[in-house]
């Protein structure tokens, strides 16, 4: 069976403080390739093997954090009915017009407990990774900075995380990869979801303020290309918040780091393949130093407190 | 040019670069004090009080400091640069870290013996 309903993630917007400063950065640091400026201001970039038309929107604001976060799904039959099964868990949703995010159909908005906005769409522009699709190269000429391959997932705070992976597992057929318990053995702390083959394509931290950004990410290929992006960091000045090292939940490797405007960001390889034939993975509270942070087994004073 | 910048509650000093950040003074440094965050205005954990002296500061995230904050002195660490010797207080320790062990009820005590003070 392929995959169908949802597919990945496909979009997200980003409050910056100062847009020309983080243009600079989102595009020579991170190595993102700029995909145009609409009306309202807003910048468009999209990662090199992406073949949509944007996957990072960013958008000047008087605070940091994450605008919203946008699925993409099979189809437009897809799109409607998941509307459908949104509305019958008691999910209030939004049609916004196509054409309102550039190059983008009609999105299908949701707000969930911990406080994000959510959106499924069915269609964006296809432009291709630049390798065309005959007899392809391996990658393009015109690599800059870190070169991420992809916008990968994101990780976000709140409270009422259970009645947020209730609504996405029922509605929207995301699976529990992995889960960090708290002291009690029974609360959740943390969750990893997954609406793929991937390790995870959300996560979400149980934490008191609703709407809050832990990190987005992006992926790489390599150990390797890890090592040099942590490199790239340093040489820009660029905040690093932690690694290059390794997850324990998911075994992904990876660097925290934060964009101009305090928004953290992560660089990341690896991670095994789920299958819906898997089981859920489980971390106890007296390990979750282990989950977070493999090789340190402890968490830092940033990890549950540094937020946008 | 470098100016002394002292934390007045640990009396801590270091001497900072006209053109660096407070914080970034600090933490080259090694020196401890105010928390170190995002360190680019958005998270707002380094948050302090000028008590004396002149700085320029670079936007805030108003999620954390609003216009009077800033009017009155009380701005980001890793947001201002100093004009001169500046003494400033930190207006609270990692207030945002609580960890929950049930629904609602924090429990600071159980968060501390897992967290890494020192990072």
């Amino acid at each position: 069976m392929a995959m169908t309903g949802v597919l990945r993630p496909g979009h997200a917007q980003l409050r910056v403080l100062d847009i020309e400063e983080s243009i600079a950065f989102y595009t020579d640091v991170l190595g993102l390739k700029a995909a145009g400026r609409d009306a309202q201001g807003r910048a468009y970039f999209k990662a090199w093997d992406e073949h949509d038309h944007a996957s990072v929107i960013l958008r000047q604001a008087d605070h940091a954090g994450l605008d919203f976060f946008g699925f993409k799904v099979l189809d437009v039959a897809t799109l409607d009915l998941l509307e459908k099964g949104l509305q019958a868990q008691g999910v209030k949703t939004e049609r916004i017009p196509a054409g309102e995010l550039m190059a983008t159909g009609e999105r299908v908005r949701f707000t969930v407990p911990t406080g994000h906005t959510l959106e499924l769409y069915a269609h964006k522009e296809r432009v291709g990774n630049g390798l065309g699709l005959v007899n392809p190269d391996a990658w393009p000429d015109d690599l800059k900075g870190m070169a991420v391959t992809r916008m990968d997932h994101c990780l976000l705070y709140g409270p009422d995380i259970d009645g947020t992976r209730s609504i996405l597992e029922k509605a929207l057929d995301f699976a529990l990869v992995e889960r960090v318990k708290l002291e009690d053995g029974e609360t959740d702390l943390a969750i990893w979801l997954t609406t793929s083959t991937k390790a995870h394509d959300i996560a979400f931290v149980r934490h008191g303020e609703p709407g809050k950004l832990h990190h987005l990410a992006f992926k790489l290929d390599t150990w390797e290309q890890v090592l040099r992006a942590a490199d790239i960091m340093s040489k820009n000045k660029v905040a690093i918040d932690i690694g290059p090292t390794r997850h324990g939940v998911t075994r992904g490797l990876t660097i925290y780091f934060f964009d101009p405007s305090g928004n953290r960001l992560e660089t990341f390889c690896g991670g095994y393949d789920w299958y819906p034939d898997m089981d859920t993975i489980k971390w106890t509270w007296d390990e979750v130093g282990k989950g977070i942070f493999y090789h340190a087994r402890q968490l830092n004073d940033r990890f549950l407190s540094v937020v946008s | 040019m470098a100016f002394k910048i002292e934390i007045e509650e640990t009396g801590e000093t270091f001497p900072c670069a006209e053109g660096q950040t407070v914080l970034r003074g600090m933490a080259a440094l090694g020196r401890r004090g105010i928390p170190v965050g995002c360190q680019g205005g958005g998270c707002g954990i380094c948050r302090v009080e000028v008590l004396a002296g002149e700085y320029s500061a670079r936007v805030m995230s108003r999620d954390h400091i609003s216009k009077e904050d800033e009017q009155q002195g009380r701005v980001l660490a890793c947001r201002i640069t100093p004009v001169s010797d500046m003494r400033l207080r930190v207006l609270g320790p990692m207030k945002k870290a609580v960890c929950f062990t049930s629904m609602n009820k924090p429990a600071t005590e159980a968060g501390s013996t897992l967290v890494n003070h020192s990072a």
